[in-house]
């Protein structure tokens, strides 16, 4: 945990400390946001059919099916949005970040740029954290606003609750401070995944073996340790913020 | 130039280096020898500053490198070329962009400056014509010259070579061998040379020091390990 914590203030000190890698950032959001767009639309998208069908027929037993809008709003803008987005960016940003910087360690990449008198955090990690705290609100917006649109379409278009209804209580329930609570949830997340991918790319032959054997292991655990994290975190959020 | 005075090394309760001594002048070339696990690479590291000793020091200029703060230890890295073993081209990048990313990261040159110096290096180590290739698309004996052009491109005053014909077929290995040495006589560098190519070596080095059971075995010219009578180094230079 010490190294962890130590590796974290390190990248969070060369996030602020010139010269920025301008041109590597812009890569990694191309990577970590753009990239994950079409993996995102379809997890929104199915989550809030699934979310419409599911509230449609638990709020339509006490006769509060009205109140559909609201409940799949709040679900994904508070919680599903947040969670699931930053779950799908682990398995398909933060897998590959972590064998990227993994074999990069292994080929002695790393220990070439360091012999290069450059800095492996200002190169590696830095870019990776400030793609991924910029691109998992958008990406969670994004999510937000495609499950809350699928949900539309089988509350609305399927079972007949309509628009003015799904969409006007929505407005009426869902406050600024859930949109707020979603957003500082999905920069947390972000945070989470870059540190702790990068971090077990890094220390790849160090904690986990040597060889190809050692980064795929650092893979593994990149993709559970963050996974697990986002939800331990999310729960210390909700207690916040609630 | 470069001092080791007592170094000492363990890992997991194996000592790798038992207290190893030697000096290294300015401009000269050293070949670092001995059996394989024998702590050669793990020394070099240190020179390096890649790795921190248990006990002992390595000293360049005054500067002892185990010891010394960030801002110094990044000044040393800028006077120092390293050769690994596997190359560590940047298997994202091909050989050009591999070759001119120091310039492009640290210097304030322009591009057609560092297109320049980049062809010219690629030129020294024979890779003419290879600029657009990646890594994966090139040979073995490719990717050490790659990768020597790339440790030379900022005209290094110490080069440190990690065994840079390992995996190499015998022809290829002497041309890169040759190589060093044109090398060296361009840019007079100081070198420490890890290999196992004995006697092929000798040709292109000032002294040679061998590493036996992690302490050194023998220190001297490459005539006088020809001429020594001790069974491990006789064992060392026939094979």
């Amino acid at each position: 945990m010490g190294t962890m914590g130590i590796f974290f203030f390190k990248t969070l000190l060369y996030t602020f400390v010139p010269p920025f890698k301008i041109y590597r950032c812009l890569k990694q959001i191309q990577f970590i946001g753009f990239q994950s767009i079409l993996l995102i639309v379809l997890t929104g998208g199915f989550s809030g059919m699934v979310l419409g069908f599911q509230g449609f027929y638990s709020l339509s037993r006490f006769g509060s099916d009205a109140f559909l809008g609201p409940m799949v709003g709040l679900a994904l803008i508070k919680e599903l949005g947040p969670v699931i987005a930053a779950l799908m960016v682990t398995g398909r940003a933060g897998s590959a970040i972590a064998a990227e910087i993994g074999i990069m360690r292994i080929s002695e990449q790393i220990d070439a740029l360091e012999l290069m008198g450059l800095n492996p955090y200002r190169y590696l990690m830095v870019p990776n954290l400030i793609a991924a705290m910029i691109c998992l609100p958008l990406l969670t917006a994004l999510f937000d606003v495609v499950g809350i649109f699928g949900g539309y379409l089988i509350g609305g278009k399927l079972l007949g609750v309509g628009a003015g209804t799904y969409f006007g209580e929505m407005a009426h329930y869902v406050e600024l401070k859930d949109v707020l609570e979603g957003i500082y949830k999905s920069f947390s997340f972000g945070v989470i995944i870059a540190w702790v991918c990068c971090f077990k790319g890094y220390y790849s032959g160090v904690y986990t073996g040597f060889g190809s054997e050692g980064v795929s292991k650092a893979t593994t655990q990149a993709v559970v340790l963050s996974s697990v994290l986002i939800l331990v975190w999310d729960y210390f959020m909700t207690s916040i913020l609630f | 130039m470069i001092k080791i005075k007592d170094l000492k090394k363990s890992f997991d309760g194996h000592e790798v280096l038992k207290g190893i001594s030697f000096e290294v002048g300015k401009g000269e070339v050293f070949a670092l020898v001995g059996g394989s696990g024998g702590g050669k690479s793990v020394l070099l590291k240190h020179v390096a500053g890649l790795m921190k000793p248990d006990g002992g020091s390595v000293t360049v200029d005054g500067l002892e490198i185990g010891t010394a703060g960030n801002v110094a230890l990044q000044s040393f890295r800028e006077r120092l070329g390293f050769l690994f073993q596997g190359g560590a081209l940047f298997d994202s990048l091909n050989v050009f962009d591999n070759v001119a990313f120091p310039l492009k990261e640290k210097s304030k040159l322009s591009k057609n400056v560092i297109r320049e110096k980049v062809m010219a290096e690629l030129e020294n180590v024979g890779l003419s014509g290879s600029e657009d290739r990646y890594p994966s698309q090139i040979s073995g004996g490719m990717v050490k010259r790659a990768a020597l052009a790339r440790a030379l491109v900022e005209d290094p005053e110490i080069m440190l070579f990690d065994e840079p014909t390992t995996g190499l077929d015998p022809v290829t290995g002497q041309s890169i061998l040759n190589l060093i040495d044109d090398c060296h006589r361009r840019l007079s560098f100081t070198g420490i040379i890890v290999t196992h190519e004995i006697p092929k070596v000798f040709a292109i080095v000032d002294r040679v020091v061998m590493l036996h059971e992690g302490s050194v075995k023998k220190i001297g010219t490459p005539a006088d390990f020809k001429e020594s009578r001790d069974p491990v180094i006789r064992a060392f230079l026939n094979g």
